[in-house]
């Protein structure tokens, strides 16, 4: 590891100079690095060869676009990772009322998009609430249970926490945004199982959550409450039988099975007709895995999932490592929302999902989506750098 | 710094195992989806590409257009144009209900048509054929084409395509003979002989069309084409071409097909022009006539109506193969054979026509009350003496069976189908003791059989029906000495340049025997009836350069409808070649109308120029 003497914020007053360690200039987490930076190069490549037909007289609309959005979240990816995350702690209230008043300001003013109000227009893209509403969600919650620590076995810090995520949740759902609605609970589910919350706690929400999707799924319908959009009750039930109604609900998954399997093992490359002739809905955005699976068969697939399992792994160890609580809820709360969305989404594309519309992290096509997945990355990388220089100051370095 | 140093958490056992949970979960995940992905792409790859190019490819269907239909000397009758129709692409029409009637509506406008009926026809072809495109209108006129292209912005979906149709350049001109193409029924489409007839196709329905569709079809070509997900073409990937159905040549020569029908002027009757050595058809014609180029797109039901009423004279009806009428006196030479194959008389056995016989208290007389005195065969034929028949009605009636008449009528093709390549042909009806009797039985008629009924029928009157083929047929099989031929129409199979690809098969005719001498004096009793002094047709065929042997006929109907007229001609005597049969609806006496008619279709068929404008004096001989 190349190193160039650098001052400490820890000062180098304590020990002899000379005796000191040299201090880690690269204080990133290097194979978090790689694997974010190759699903970036999958994604560019991808999106190329999927999106050169969709607009006329444009063939790279989408890519241009989308290398931007890496541009700027990788600017910032690098910028959160210098930044010390611990500060975030002490705007843990401003950080929620600024999510909830975004989430709002959305459906209030926002731009629709096939029947839902998910976005307000800033110039060269549109900001999705919901999408960095995570993130904030996860930095606010974090700090919120930080604070509780030592009542962790209140059932009162469980359900506030809860209902911290629930709030939100319930907002983006009637947007509707179901799938940024599932990260939100995924995600206090997380933070709550890191920090410790007894396990009765976890049976009693799970029974809770019975209970709210039997409501929602059987007895409002029944009783002619409309909680959700029959579109969106039909994608979700559509994965159990796509063949029953093949031209309506059954539709995106049995084109994005189609596309999957006749890539077989290698790809079908410029004959990846399923995506060219627009047979696959959404491919650049949410079905981006199937295109992946399509043109670069078995091997693309496997070598995505490997490098988001590369990601995962790195991410789990960083809230192994990470220097006090806040940054192991932190991490918890990211590593929840990166495997919920690449779980949901991949399992949407094979068919054992249903459809909740939600992206692919770094893979899909999106501003927001790419941006608040490098923020959140720049907050791992943070919790890494944060991590190393402790232990530095305690003399110990780090095994990478 | 919120936490220093030394308030770093080390991991504890509880994170730990925690960690390791959610890592477990990850595991699991990552396995399930190599599994499903292994399954998938690895193992049903094959199925899956499959599908994919399912889902891309489309088979246009390229119209064949049918094979042409020519005369005998290769003139055209039946050919195909192509037309431009306007047709609906569903996946490019507006998604919305309103907005596709918006569609629907301007272009009813432009059409002269109803956005319902429109609307109505699409989805139901829709519902057929899904994907393809719908026919709005078959034919449109080359500036609406003009005005839907220029517009294409208003017309979301409407697209102009070539299309062949079947096109009748002779119109009127032996339309029952071509016949009519429509497109093809539901049940058609279950029967074999439309093997590879796809739904939507127009096959023949009637007439030569239906008779020789098999060749006349051709074989659909089909354009593989990539589409994308909304249907909207991407390119072709392979075409088949289209073949075009065989050229058909028909035995009818255009020309007497064409005086023919002139002569019958727009009256309700019919002719037939048949070699009477072969049973090729030259010509066969019903009046009034249809435009069968109405059949071409889909008809109007305005038209269907039209063209099937009573009071245009049903010009849809073919008068010559499906007609029934009693023949009158041409019936003599039926009779004639009957008499004389059957013993009764001999061609030199002499009666007494008095003008009348009575039998049974009733009286039977001669047309006009003419008495005619001692006949024999060939002057009971030349003056159509009808006592002389009268008697050997009477006769054949008290021996053997006293089915003698019906026997010889039947054997003579009379009451029984022709057998010519032509659909829906009647069999006609020679009336008997059996059916007389049985209608009795059941109260539908005062008395049973009687004698009388025999002597009618030994002139051709009231109950007989026959058409003017099978007329055609039985004098045919006396001229040419006892065969009963199966008229034909189609000579044979030709490539599109017109040489010979096969040729069509005639049926070897059945035989009845006619001894020499009894054909030799009916032939020359036929030959004096239009050429002797006193002969009924002798004024018609006055300085007519071709000996002509023929009779008239002139058959009560009863209810006080006009006569049926009729002439039957064989020429040239004493070897005729051809036989030409006439009839008249509502002509009056055979010589007046039917008679110059067949003069007309005799002077075309030998080339007897300026023939056809002389005026004909129509004879006024009773028969």
């Amino acid at each position: 590891m190349p190193t160039t003497v650098q001052a400490s914020p820890y000062g180098t007053s304590v020990r002899d100079f000379r005796d000191q360690p040299r201090v880690p200039a690269f204080r990133l987490d290097p194979l978090l690095l790689l694997a974010t930076l190759a699903l970036i190069a999958c994604s560019l490549y991808t999106i190329a060869t999927a999106t050169t037909g969709d607009i006329d007289g444009s063939p790279y609309y989408f890519l241009t676009r989308q290398s931007a959005y890496f541009g700027v979240g990788l600017v910032l990816m690098l910028i959160v990772s210098r930044v010390d995350y611990s500060r975030f702690r002490e705007w843990k209230a401003g950080i929620y009322v600024a999510m909830i008043a975004s989430i709002l300001l959305v459906m209030l003013a926002g731009v629709s998009a096939r029947g839902s109000t998910r976005s307000i227009e800033l110039g060269f893209f549109s900001f999705q609430a919901s999408e960095i509403g995570k993130l904030l969600l996860i930095l606010a919650l974090s700090g919120f249970l930080v604070d509780r620590v030592r009542r962790l076995g209140d059932r009162d810090t469980t359900s506030r926490a809860v209902l911290m995520a629930v709030f939100p949740a319930m907002l983006v759902i009637a947007q509707p945004d179901l799938g940024s609605g599932l990260v939100y609970l995924a995600v206090v589910t997380a933070c709550l199982f890191v920090a410790g919350t007894k396990w009765t706690h976890f049976a009693a929400l799970a029974a809770l959550a019975g209970v709210a999707i039997a409501l929602v799924l059987v007895a409002a319908p029944a009783a002619g409450v409309e909680v959700l959009k029959p579109y969106q009750m039909d994608r979700l039930t559509a994965f159990l039988d796509p063949t029953e109604n093949p031209r309506e609900q059954g539709y995106q998954v049995n084109q994005s099975l189609t596309a999957i399997g006749s890539g077989g093992k290698t790809g079908r490359g410029d004959l990846a007709t399923q995506t060219k002739l627009d047979f696959l809905p959404e491919h650049h955005t949410d079905f981006v895995f199937s295109v992946v699976g399509e043109e670069f068969g078995f091997v693309g697939t496997a070598i995505v999932l490997s490098l988001f399992a590369l990601l995962i792994w790195r991410a789990l160890r960083i809230l192994t490592m990470a220097k006090n609580l806040y940054g192991t809820l932190l991490a918890g709360g990211i590593t929840a929302m990166l495997m919920f969305q690449l779980f949901v989404n991949v399992g949407m594309t094979i068919g054992i999902m249903p459809i909740t519309g939600i992206t692919l992290p770094l893979v899909s096509y999106g501003g927001s989506s790419v941006i608040v997945t490098l923020l959140a990355l720049g907050l791992l990388q943070s919790i890494h750098a944060q991590a190393r220089d402790a232990a530095f100051a305690k003399g110990r370095d780090l095994a990478l | 710094m919120y936490l220093d140093g030394e308030n770093r958490r080390s991991l504890t056992p509880q994170l730990a195992f925690r960690v390791a949970l959610i890592g477990g979960v990850a595991l699991l995940a990552f396995g399930v989806i190599f599994f499903r992905l292994w399954y998938l792409q690895v193992l049903s790859g094959d199925k899956y590409e499959a599908k994919a190019n399912d889902n891309r490819v489309r088979e246009i269907k390229v119209q064949a257009p049918r094979g042409e239909v020519v005369d005998r000397d290769g003139r055209v009758l039946v050919d195909n144009r192509t037309g431009l129709a306007v047709k609906v692409t569903p996946g490019k029409l507006p998604d919305d209900p309103g907005g596709r009637r918006e569609v629907y509506k301007r272009l009813a406008g432009v059409l002269g048509s109803s956005a319902t009926r429109i609307d109505r026809s699409v989805s139901d072809q829709l519902k057929a054929l899904p994907y393809s495109a719908a026919t709005v209108k078959q034919d449109v006129k080359p500036n609406v084409v003009a005005y839907l292209l220029e517009r294409q912005n208003d017309f979301p979906g409407v697209t102009v395509e070539r299309v062949f149709l079947r096109q009748y350049p002779q119109k009127k001109i032996g339309a029952h003979l071509f016949g009519t193409v429509g497109e093809i029924t539901k049940e058609q489409l279950k029967d074999r002989r439309y093997r590879g007839v796809g739904l939507g196709d127009r096959v023949g329905q009637s007439g030569i069309e239906y008779q020789y569709d098999r060749f006349l079809r051709g074989k659909n070509g089909a354009s593989r084409v990539q589409v994308d997900a909304l249907g909207s073409l991407k390119g072709e990937l392979a075409v088949r071409r289209p073949v075009q159905g065989r050229q058909l040549r028909l035995s009818v020569d255009l020309g007497v097909q064409k005086v023919g029908q002139q002569a019958l002027g727009g009256a309700k009757g019919a002719f037939a022009v048949m070699n009477v050595r072969n049973g090729e058809m030259v010509a066969l014609g019903s009046t009034p006539s249809f435009d069968p180029n109405l059949f071409s797109k889909i008809i109007r039901p305005r038209d269907f109506k039209r063209l099937s009423s009573e009071e245009l004279g049903k010009p849809l009806f073919n008068r010559a193969t499906q007609g029934g009428y009693p023949t009158g006196s041409t019936y003599k030479l039926i009779t004639s054979v009957a008499g004389l194959e059957g013993g009764l008389i001999t061609p030199d056995t002499v009666q007494y026509d008095g003008g009348s016989i009575t039998v049974g208290g009733v009286r039977f007389q001669n047309a006009g009350g003419v008495v005619n005195g001692p006949v024999a065969l060939r002057k009971a034929l030349t003056v159509s003496s009808d006592v002389y028949y009268y008697l050997v009605g009477r006769e054949a009636n008290g021996s053997g069976d006293g089915l003698l008449l019906q026997r010889w009528a039947r054997r003579l093709g009379i009451g029984r189908r022709t057998g010519i390549d032509l659909p829906s042909e009647s069999p006609g009806f020679v009336p008997s003791p059996k059916w007389r009797n049985e209608l009795f039985k059941k109260k539908l008629t005062d008395r049973p059989w009687s004698v009388g009924d025999n002597i009618n029928l030994s002139v051709g009157a009231v109950a007989l029906e026959a058409n003017p083929l099978q007329m055609a047929v039985a004098y045919s099989t006396v001229a040419n000495g006892g065969r009963v031929l199966r008229p034909r129409l189609g000579q044979r199979i030709e490539d599109s340049g017109g040489r010979a690809l096969q040729q069509l098969e005639t049926p070897s005719p059945r035989r009845v025997k006619i001894k020499p001498e009894h054909r030799q004096a009916i032939m020359e009793g036929l030959r004096g009836a239009a050429s002797a002094p006193g002969g009924t047709s002798t004024p018609v065929f006055k300085g007519f350069p071709v000996p002509v042997a023929g009779k008239t006929g002139t058959a009560e109907k009863g209810a006080g409808r006009a006569d049926q007229s009729w002439y039957v001609a064989l020429a040239p005597y004493p070897n005729p070649k051809y036989v030409v049969a006439v009839t008249f609806e509502a002509g009056g006496f055979g010589a007046e109308t039917a008679a110059p008619a067949a003069r007309r279709i005799m002077g075309e068929l030998f080339g007897v120029k300026g023939d056809a404008k002389k005026q004909v004096q129509g004879g006024t001989a009773p028969d």
